[in-house]
C-alpha cells in the first residue's frame, strides 16, 4: 500500500470514528441520558455558545462576540453540571415536564491530513447541527448552526475538550437555552 | 375603541387587591398602551459606556419602535427613530457601530450623528422651487433625554421631569448603579443579550418590581447553588441577623426589594472567587467613607415603570422587556462590571452572571416558564372574566426610616410592590391624562 492509500485510510478511520462518537452523543442526550452525557466532556471542557451581532460589512468579522464578551452561556464541567443537576431535581418548572429534543449533525470535517492520534492529541472537528425542540403542546424550536469541538484523545477514546456552539441567529428566537448542543 | 377611565377602574381594584386577567391579553388595551404609557413614560436607552465616542452608536428600542443612539460631534449623547423621512427605510441596520453619518439605502438621504438632515438625493435639481425647509426634516427626535449614572432615559413627552418621574426611587438607580467603592463608573460588559418570549410586557416588569412569594420557582436552582460562594443558593446571604431586605414601592409606580445591612456585618460575598472578595472589601470600605449611611443600603431588584427592571447586586444587570405584541415581549439585557475593576474580577461575574439570568440562566428560565403560561392560560374567554389576586400584605403597609418616601410592608411579603406599579399603571391608561391629541 503506498504512503498516499495509507493516509487516506488512516482519514477515514479517524473520520468514521469521530462520526460515530457524535452520533452515540446525539443518541444519549437525546434519549435524556443527561448524565451520560456529562460523560462525554473532559474534566477542563469549555462549553461556549456566544452571541451573534448584525454589523456592518467592514466589521463582519465582528458578528461573534469574542471571548469576554457576553455570551449565551460559557460554562466549565462544574457549571454544565449544574444544569444537568438542576434538570434532575424534578422541579426545574423550565424542564417540568421534560422538552422532547431531536438533534442532527452532519458536514462532519476533519483535517485531511489528520494522522493517527495518540493518547492525550487533539482534534479539531467541525459540524453543523440542527436542534429540534418541543415542550408541552405546540412550544417549537428549531435551531441551526455550526459547532467547533476539540476532541482529546484520552483511554482510546475521545473526550470533548473544547465546544463552540455557534448559532444562526442574533436575537434568540427561542424563550429559553435548558437544551443542550 | 378608546379604553375610558371607568373602564381602567373596573380593571385595576385597589379596594379589593384584584386586577382583571384583560390588561394582559386584550388587544384593545395593548394599542391604547402604545400611546399612553410607551408615548409619554420615560424609557430607558441604554448606558453611556455603550457610545464612548463621538461616531459610536448602538440600536435600542422604545416601546415597539427602533431608535438610534449615538454620541455626537458635540459629545452629546442624542437618540431619535430610526426610519428615514423620506420613505421611512431604517437608516441603521448595525445593532452597534461607528460612523460619521447615516446614509439611507433606498434613495441616499444622508443624517448627521445628531439627526440633522445632510443630504437629499437630487436636491438641486428637483427641490428649489418649493419651500423645502432642511432643519423640518432630519430624524425625529425624542423630546428629553436624561442621564443618571451613566443609565440613558428617553422620553416622547416634552412636558417630561426626569426628577419628578423618579421621585425618591431614583435612590434605587443611584446607588446600583455606581461602582462598589460608591464613586467610580460602572460599564456594560459588551454585547446585549435579546431573546424573545410569549408573554405579556408588564408580568415581566411585576416579577422584578418584587415578587416576594416565588421562592418555589427557584427551588432547583438555588438547590443546586450557583451563587458566588461555595454554597447552595444563588447570591450570598447576609451574614447578620441585623440585616433584611424590605420592600420599597413608590407612588411614581416604581418598587423594588432593598437590602439594609447591618453595619457591622463584614459582607463575606464573592468567597467563590478571592480576588474578587478581595476587591469588593476594598470597595466596600470606601464606599462607607464616600456614601455614610447609604453605603448599607443595597438595591437588590426592581422596576422602573413602566419597563425597565434592575438587578443592583447580584447579579448586576438591566432588563427591559419591550414588547412587539400583547402576548409577545423581547427582553433585552445587559450586565454591569465597575469600569476599574481588575480584569480577573470581570472576568468572575461575567461567568457568575450569565449563569443566573439570560435565556441560559439557571434562574430566569423558571421565571420565564410561568410568565408564559400565565399569560397563555389567561387568554381563555371563561378564564379572563375572573380577576387575579393581589391581595397579600394588604393593610400591612408601613415605612422604614431608611428609605424616605417608600411605602414598605410590615412581613415583607407583601404584594404591595405589584399594585403600586398597576396602579400607576392605570393613571397612565386613563383616557383624561392623554398628552397627545
Amino acid at each position: 500500500m503506498s504512503a498516499t492509500d495509507s493516509d487516506r485510510l488512516n482519514y477515514l478511520y479517524l473520520v468514521r470514528e469521530v462520526e460515530d462518537f457524535f452520533y452515540e452523543e446525539m443518541e444519549i442526550l437525546d434519549d435524556r441520558q443527561f448524565e451520560r452525557w456529562l460523560d462525554f466532556f473532559s474534566e477542563d471542557v469549555r462549553y461556549w455558545m456566544p452571541m451573534r451581532k448584525n454589523m456592518a460589512f467592514r466589521d463582519r468579522e465582528r458578528d461573534i462576540t469574542g471571548s469576554t464578551d457576553v455570551a449565551w452561556i460559557d460554562d466549565d464541567k462544574i457549571s454544565l453540571t449544574k444544569r444537568v443537576k438542576q434538570i434532575l431535581t424534578g422541579i426545574h418548572w423550565a424542564e417540568e415536564p421534560l422538552s422532547r429534543v431531536s438533534h442532527l449533525i452532519s458536514n462532519i470535517r476533519i483535517a485531511r491530513d489528520a494522522a493517527a492520534l495518540t493518547e492525550g492529541d487533539e482534534l479539531e472537528v467541525r459540524s453543523n447541527f440542527l436542534l429540534h425542540r418541543n415542550r408541552l403542546e405546540t412550544e417549537t424550536d428549531f435551531l441551526a448552526g455550526r459547532r467547533i469541538d476539540v476532541l482529546r484523545r484520552t483511554g482510546g477514546r475521545f473526550l470533548i475538550a473544547k465546544r463552540t456552539i455557534i448559532i444562526d441567529q442574533s436575537v434568540l428566537l427561542a424563550k429559553n437555552l435548558t437544551f443542550f448542543f | 375603541m378608546g379604553i375610558s377611565t371607568p373602564m381602567i377602574q373596573n380593571l385595576v381594584n385597589g379596594q379589593r387587591g384584584e386586577i382583571s386577567r384583560e390588561i394582559f391579553v386584550n388587544e384593545d388595551i395593548y394599542q391604547q398602551e402604545r400611546e399612553r404609557v410607551f408615548g409619554r413614560a420615560w424609557l430607558y436607552i441604554g448606558h453611556e459606556s455603550q457610545v464612548k465616542e463621538p461616531g459610536d452608536f448602538v440600536l435600542s428600542r422604545m416601546g415597539e419602535e427602533s431608535v438610534i443612539m449615538t454620541r455626537d460631534r458635540a459629545g452629546a449623547v442624542q437618540v431619535m427613530l430610526n426610519s428615514c423621512r423620506h420613505r421611512g427605510m431604517r437608516v441603521c441596520r448595525y445593532d452597534e457601530g461607528h460612523t460619521e453619518k447615516f446614509y439611507c439605502p433606498y434613495h441616499g438621504w444622508a443624517y448627521n450623528l445628531d439627526g440633522a438632515l445632510s443630504h437629499v438625493t437630487e436636491f438641486d435639481t428637483e427641490y428649489k422651487r418649493q419651500d423645502f425647509k432642511w432643519e423640518e426634516w432630519g430624524l425625529i427626535k425624542v423630546a428629553k433625554i436624561a442621564i443618571l449614572q451613566g443609565t440613558i432615559w428617553a422620553t416622547w413627552d416634552p412636558k417630561a421631569d426626569f426628577d419628578a418621574y423618579l421621585g425618591n426611587a431614583r435612590q434605587m438607580i443611584d446607588l446600583s448603579f455606581r461602582a462598589w467603592d460608591g464613586e467610580g463608573e460602572v460599564e456594560v460588559i459588551g454585547t446585549t443579550q435579546k431573546w424573545i418570549i410569549p408573554s405579556n410586557w408588564k408580568i415581566v416588569a411585576e416579577n422584578f418590581a418584587g415578587d416576594m412569594l416565588h421562592v418555589v420557582s427557584h427551588r432547583s436552582v438555588d438547590i443546586v447553588g450557583i451563587g458566588p460562594n461555595k454554597a447552595a443558593g444563588r447570591r450570598d446571604a447576609s451574614s447578620s441577623g441585623n440585616s433584611s431586605y424590605v420592600q420599597a414601592s413608590y407612588p411614581e409606580g416604581h418598587a423594588g426589594v432593598i437590602g439594609l445591612f447591618d453595619k457591622d456585618d463584614p459582607r463575606p460575598d464573592y468567597s467563590a472567587s478571592p480576588a474578587t472578595a478581595e476587591y469588593f472589601q476594598r470597595c466596600y470600605a470606601k464606599r462607607k467613607k464616600a456614601l455614610g449611611n447609604e453605603a448599607f443600603i443595597s438595591p437588590a431588584v426592581g422596576s422602573i415603570f413602566p419597563n425597565m427592571s434592575f438587578h443592583g447586586n447580584q447579579p448586576r444587570t438591566i432588563l427591559v422587556g419591550h414588547p412587539i405584541g400583547v402576548d409577545k415581549t423581547e427582553l433585552w439585557r445587559q450586565y454591569f462590571v465597575d469600569k476599574d475593576a481588575p480584569d480577573e474580577v470581570k472576568a468572575f461575574l461575567r461567568s457568575y452572571y450569565i449563569k443566573y439570568s439570560g435565556p441560559a440562566g439557571l434562574t430566569e428560565q423558571d421565571d420565564m416558564e410561568n410568565w408564559n403560561y400565565a399569560t397563555n392560560a389567561s387568554k381563555g374567554y371563561m378564564a379572563r372574566k375572573f380577576p387575579y389576586n393581589y391581595a397579600a400584605g394588604m393593610g400591612y403597609e408601613t415605612s422604614v426610616d431608611e428609605l424616605p418616601g417608600a411605602v414598605s410592608a410590615i412581613k415583607g411579603s407583601s404584594e404591595s410592590n405589584a399594585r403600586a406599579y398597576y396602579n400607576r399603571w392605570s393613571q397612565y391608561m386613563d383616557d383624561s391624562h392623554v398628552v397627545f391629541k
